[in-house]
């Protein structure tokens, strides 16, 4: 994959036309980096928003009793902060990654099918105007949690059928986003590039839109017979009518399982860019990572019922989906290895996206053994429903995801930008993340195992002291993300003028182009040896 | 005002505990019980399992850090380009590669052999001495104990509930007491049985080491042999709404010959409740009992103060059916609105403090229709 042959920066720009001027470019674009950059501003502002309702969250929780909002209001602000994050920040936010660099990584002039593209984006800020608009109904937002487990999900009023519909507009933009991405990587990747060439980011998202392609219409399918139940007389899931209220959450988490790695593989896969390039050393173990990525994706299709232990199933289903929890340990262990690896004997520097990234491994992998002590029947019987749960998966996604994504966005920012960022600005972006994360998460495993249940308004007072500091970090945390915005404002403004190579140790088409990298770029493929 | 007032005492009560409780941190670690930072190891073989898989996962997991985050610790101090390291050029090692897919997998049978036979343990539940079926209301539990034929449901303490927009530190037990708690005789087997009639809930104690979802439609089970006497507290674990935070378990584990006598005095209660529900009240009874109901039934919902919180809940205060004819009450206290939030409550209070409830609605709360309910018009109503 590497070795491409230099490419002539100039090249392309003696016949390609730039942007259309004004605002209208931004609606009609079909360029791979203009839809690029709207996903993620797009994902930002929904990271700003689920990130004001979180401190809603962390307001209450600040001390017990109720202070700010009435318990309803609560329900409301988790649930919409869970999916506002999870379909409005990550995985927008992985899809931007997608269309700026898959073409750029694989020397393919665009995406394959731009105008699709177009719409995929396009799709989302009306997805999400129509779930924003619940707050504003009677009745409120959706407040049954982001997991719409009925019977509960139906006692919600006006809200319910929009937050579906939104849904269903969400999981359209992500299959179609998806097979865009699928169609991209296997058919218009440059001469000489073949599949175990291919960087891996780009293999790790292939791997992530097959799980998008298989796990979506399932999720349409459950928020479907929600529906139907609600509005047409159906009983798939109401038990006075022959139904199963069980049967959504198996639906739902053979969703929900791909999904959380659907938040996660492109983040492994950008992890997978920083670390070679700042240890100044090849990748560890390419194969097996590719081997390890798609391992994952396979079993993320037979462990959905580990969130689901205390259903009350049988013995044996227990241990199934026990032992097959525990397995995903070993692919993940292999990857974890390998970034470890890649890191041992480099000649490492310590810039931003590669702080992010070492980060993301050291944190990611508590998130992982958080996992993995869940995966443990007899004890995830005390776990399950706690604040370790919520430690857990906040440890995986945002330290996890979410810092995935500030690495490559300070790793890539200079070839999108033509200027580097502010470094001084970026380090202090990524300790003061670093430690108000911790400062906000870690003792949330303390809560849990205390016994205090997740997705409570108010808490016996035991767990007042923890909540407070958990309060604090989360404070810490999102004002930390203002300064986000401006390093990368700064950064599209001016600054020091970024060479093609950017980092000294890149290795990749992407930084064969000049940087900024130019509105069209391999409009003839690139040779890679 | 009172909402700021509520606000200064919470944050200023909150940081002086903070305080508090960093210094009693500083000297011995963790003397404070607030700082508590450890699953309980509770008083139940099945607790005792947990703790123990908990703990030994614990160590796996610090063990593998420890070697992992080391490396990594070691590489970016001993390998950074400003120590002068250049960079090494390999990209693959078969051997270390199987040897680390390999030892993590016989890492996880040996986790996965103690946690098969712990689950195996925890789940037999047979051969029990008692059941005890537990069913989830929003927001209250249901306990009828099958053999002793004791039957009540149990809901957040009044002082709880007027302690929220309050002052929370003045419950020791803030939102983990009830207004009647389950009693079970420590030593035996019980057989724990759980569903739900609106939504799912799940029945949660610490202490006893296991929770388990109650469903609408489905029977679950659990068990537990307490071995020391004692209150044991916990809470509902699965979103039901509303007050999903306000629905707590307490647990009083007795010896028993004490569990004996409390049967005893339980049915004797009930009998006497009978006889009370077959005489005409006075007006004042009415309104005193009715108010008592009315804190534990009804003002999680239609608050305190009668408002409710339109339009999920409905207030009392005005309400056409509260100060409209006695029938449509009656018909909707005691067999509630399907598809909303109201329950059913014919089932839930028995015939002395449904009419108490339904006469302090209707003459209090800033309603005053004038009229008495009587424990016979409800009898006639069934």
């Amino acid at each position: 994959m590497s070795a491409a042959t230099t490419h002539d920066a100039h090249h392309d720009d003696h016949h390609h036309h730039g942007p259309d001027p004004g605002v209208l470019r931004w609606v009609f674009t079909t360029n791979h980096k203009d839809i690029g950059t709207l996903y993620l501003v797009f994902s930002f502002l929904m990271l700003l928003l689920g990130g004001v309702l979180a401190l809603g969250i962390r307001a209450e929780l600040w001390s017990p009793g109720l202070q700010f909002v009435d318990p309803d209001f609560f329900n409301q602000l988790t649930t919409m902060h869970a999916l506002i994050m999870v379909f409005g920040a990550i995985m927008p936010a992985t899809v931007g990654f997608a269309n700026w660099m898959i073409p750029m990584m694989i020397g393919a002039p665009d995406m394959a099918l731009p105008r699709m593209n177009n719409w995929s984006f396009w799709l989302l800020p009306f997805a999400f105007a129509l779930l924003l608009a619940t707050f504003f109904m009677e009745g409120g937002a959706p407040a049954a949690g982001w997991t719409l487990y009925p019977p509960l999900v139906l006692q919600g009023g006006a809200n319910l059928p929009f937050a579906i519909f939104a849904i269903h507009l969400m999981g359209i933009s992500s299959v179609m986003g998806s097979i865009n991405i699928i169609v991209t990587i296997l058919n218009m990747r440059a001469p000489g590039m073949t599949l175990l060439k291919m960087p891996l980011f780009v293999w790790t998202w292939l791997i992530t839109a097959f799980l998008l392609v298989a796990a979506m219409p399932v999720f349409a399918g459950a928020v479907t017979m929600l529906l139907t139940d609600k509005f047409f007389g159906t009983s798939f899931f109401s038990a006075a009518g022959g139904g199963d209220p069980v049967l959504f959450q198996h639906i739902f988490w053979f969703f929900g399982h791909p999904e959380v790695y659907i938040m996660i593989l492109p983040s492994f896969g950008i992890v997978s860019q920083v670390l070679p390039t700042f240890s100044r050393k090849p990748l560890f173990g390419y194969e097996s990572m590719v081997y390890a990525t798609a391992s994952i994706a396979f079993l993320s299709f037979i462990v959905w019922a580990h969130h689901m232990f205390t259903v009350g199933m049988p013995l044996a289903g227990e241990l199934f989906f026990m032992y097959t929890t525990m397995l995903i340990a070993v692919p993940t262990g292999v990857k974890v290895f390998n970034w470890a690896a890649t890191m041992w004997r480099g000649s490492l520097t310590f810039e931003t996206p590669m702080l992010y990234a070492i980060a993301f491994v050291i944190l990611f992998t508590i998130g992982g053994f958080s996992g993995l002590m869940l995966a443990i029947v007899p004890s995830d019987f005390q776990y399950h429903d706690t604040y370790f749960v919520v430690a857990h998966f906040h440890y995986v996604l945002v330290t996890g995801a979410l810092f995935g994504i500030f690495a490559g966005v300070f790793y890539w920012l200079p070839k999108w930008t033509g200027n580097m960022y502010d470094e001084r600005l970026g380090k202090w972006h990524f300790w003061l993340s670093t430690i108000f994360v911790n400062i906000l998460f870690f003792p949330q495993h303390f809560l849990g195992l205390a016994g205090m249940p997740r997705r409570i308004p108010d808490y016996a007072v035991q767990f007042a002291d923890w909540n407070m500091v958990s309060s604090i970090g989360g404070f810490g945390f999102g004002l930390t993300q203002l300064l986000f915005a401006w390093i990368v404002l700064k950064c599209c403004r001016g600054g020091k003028q970024a060479t093609s190579e950017v980092w000294d140790g890149s290795d990749g088409l992407e930084w064969t182009l000049p940087s900024p990298a130019p509105y069209h770029t391999f409009e003839t493929p690139p040779a890679v040896r | 005002m009172a909402l700021d007032r509520r606000l200064c005492r919470g944050w200023v009560h909150g940081v002086s505990r903070a305080a508090a409780g960093l210094a009693a941190l500083l000297p011995l670690g963790a003397a404070h019980a607030a700082w508590e930072f450890n699953m309980p190891r509770g008083v139940t073989l099945i607790s005792r399992e947990a703790y123990d898989q908990h703990m030994l996962m614990l160590w796996w997991c610090v063990g593998i850090g420890v070697v992992v985050f080391g490396a990594m610790f070691y590489s970016m101090i001993r390998h950074r380009r400003a120590a002068g390291h250049t960079a090494a050029n390999f990209h693959h090692n078969t051997f270390a590669e199987i040897v680390w897919t390999v030892i993590p997998v016989v890492i996880l049978v040996l986790m996965a052999i103690p946690a098969t036979r712990a689950l195996i343990v925890m789940e037999d539940t047979s051969e029990s001495d008692m059941t005890l079926k537990v069913t989830g209301h929003q927001w209250k539990w249901r306990y009828e104990y099958l053999e002793d034929g004791v039957d009540f449901f149990s809901s957040l303490a009044p002082e709880s509930r007027e302690a929220i927009y309050s002052d929370a530190y003045s419950r020791e037990h803030y939102l983990l007491e009830v207004d009647n708690e389950v009693v079970l005789p420590v030593g035996r087997k019980v057989r724990i049985l759980l569903t739900a009639n609106d939504v799912i809930h799940a029945w949660w104690v610490p202490a006893l080491g296991m929770k388990k979802d109650a469903i609408p439609g489905f029977i679950n089970e659990l068990w537990t042999r307490i071995d020391e006497p004692g209150v044991y507290r916990g809470q509902c674990a699965e979103l039901c709404g509303k007050d999903h935070g306000y629905m707590p378990i307490v647990v009083r584990a007795v010896s028993s010959e004490e569990y004996a006598a409390w049967v005893g005095e339980h049915l004797a209660a009930r009998e006497t409740a009978a006889q009370a529900a077959l005489r005409d009240w006075s007006r004042e009874e009415l309104m005193a009992r009715g108010e008592e109901v009315y804190l534990t039934a009804c003002a999680a919902c239609h608050q305190q103060n009668g408002r409710g919180v339109p339009p999920a809940f409905p207030a009392i205060t005005g309400s056409p059916i509260a100060t409209g004819p006695l029938d449509t009450h009656l018909d909707r206290v005691m067999n509630g609105k399907p598809g909303t939030a109201m329950a059913a409550f014919a089932e839930q209070l028995d015939d002395s403090d449904l009419a108490a409830v339904i006469t302090f609605q209707r003459n209090a709360l800033g309603n005053a229709v004038g009229d008495v309910v009587q424990p016979a018009a409800i009898r006639a109503a069934r």
